[in-house]
């Protein structure tokens, strides 16, 4: 135990960014690691808990909490892990970050859009088509 | 004219004087490469959101998966994260026996991952569900090999890098490589958040 009084929260986060300035991943301090990852811990649980024991009577709505849940996830492991900022590179990770996440997004809902209604204008097969197959 | 030059030229002078942090682009550049990768989960996130039904007659995710070990891989995966960390911790204080001792704990929970995702495909592939079973059983293989797969060579780079780190010390280079696997690893961790929500979890409820 040092002499010193321990700093304030905030003048402690303060110092933390001035000496991260400017770079590409900042870096965490013991804190923030383990916020994280108690954070990450309770959000893994939540989804497995959620499917392994059946809680929910809807399957839909266990589904989009699994979903969401995730996303959150990655949020939490983007900023305590990753240390994502909007100041690290002068913004250029949160941008290309940004651009990332549109293409994914347009790659991922195209590809599940197009595919659905190639899926359902397909003209339904009868038992004497199933036994033709090649 | 030229002589003088020569001679000056030959004392070697150094101006990277200093090396406490490497302040250049080579973070920037290994985000971008990792917005790629993050583009090639992405489509075959796709494929799989796609061709995840198709089951050809065959087992479906209800079958096949055994959620407790997904879930103990999970905590193997989020465990190395935090490991890998308080390496990292290690490193900024310089202290090259701790930084040592915290990759190679990374290391072993990465390695009890790989065994445990390589237990379930030989499971998989023994009961007559192998990759070329169905067409979710394809994409199923293929999106969790490539994971798979990237924390294979994640390993080979830590164990690289902690004979480099055991041979050189902390110097700047070893950091910014230190950094670089650092995303690397981190990132693994965030696909493995989409694999075992959208895969596993949602394959197992419908």
């Amino acid at each position: 135990m040092s002499a010193h009084p321990l700093p304030s929260h905030e003048s402690a986060s303060e110092t933390h960014h001035a000496h991260s300035h400017g770079h590409g991943a900042g870096h965490g301090s013991l804190k923030s690691y383990l916020i994280g990852f108690v954070l990450a811990a309770i959000l893994t649980a939540i989804p497995f808990w959620l499917v392994m024991d059946g809680v929910l009577d809807s399957k839909l709505a266990t589904a989009v909490l699994v979903m969401g849940i995730g996303a959150v996830q990655i949020v939490v492991h983007m900023v305590y892990f990753l240390h994502m900022n909007p100041r690290s590179e002068g913004g250029w990770t949160l941008m290309a970050l940004i651009f990332t996440l549109v293409i994914v997004g347009i790659a991922l809902a195209g590809s599940l859009w197009v595919m659905h209604h190639l899926n359902t204008n397909m003209m339904p097969m009868t038992q004497d088509m199933m036994k033709n197959m090649p | 004219m030229s002589e003088t030059q020569v001679k000056e030229n030959q004392a070697p002078q150094f101006y990277l004087t200093e090396d406490h942090h490497p302040e250049n682009s080579t973070m920037l550049g290994f985000w971008l490469y990792l917005m790629s990768d993050c583009l090639i989960f992405a489509v075959l996130f796709a494929t799989h959101g796609v061709l995840g039904r198709n089951y050809a007659a065959g087992p479906s995710p209800a079958d096949l998966f055994d959620l407790k070990i997904v879930a103990l891989n999970t905590a193997m995966l989020l465990f190395s994260s935090i490991t890998y960390g308080f390496a990292m911790l290690q490193m900024e204080r310089n202290a090259r026996m701790e930084t040592l001792f915290w990759l190679g704990v990374t290391g072993v929970f990465g390695a009890v991952f790989l065994a445990l995702e390589l237990y379930e495909f030989y499971h998989l592939i023994l009961e007559g569900a192998g990759p070329t079973r169905s067409a979710f059983l394809s994409s199923f293989f293929t999106l969790v090999g490539t994971h798979g797969l990237h924390v294979t060579f994640g390993m080979i780079w830590l164990v690289t890098l902690m004979v480099q780190v055991k041979k050189h010390g902390l110097i700047t280079e070893n950091r910014r490589r230190l950094m670089c696997l650092s995303m690397f690893w981190h990132f693994l961790d965030v696909i493995w958040i989409g694999v075992f929500s959208f895969v596993y979890l949602l394959g197992a409820l419908v």
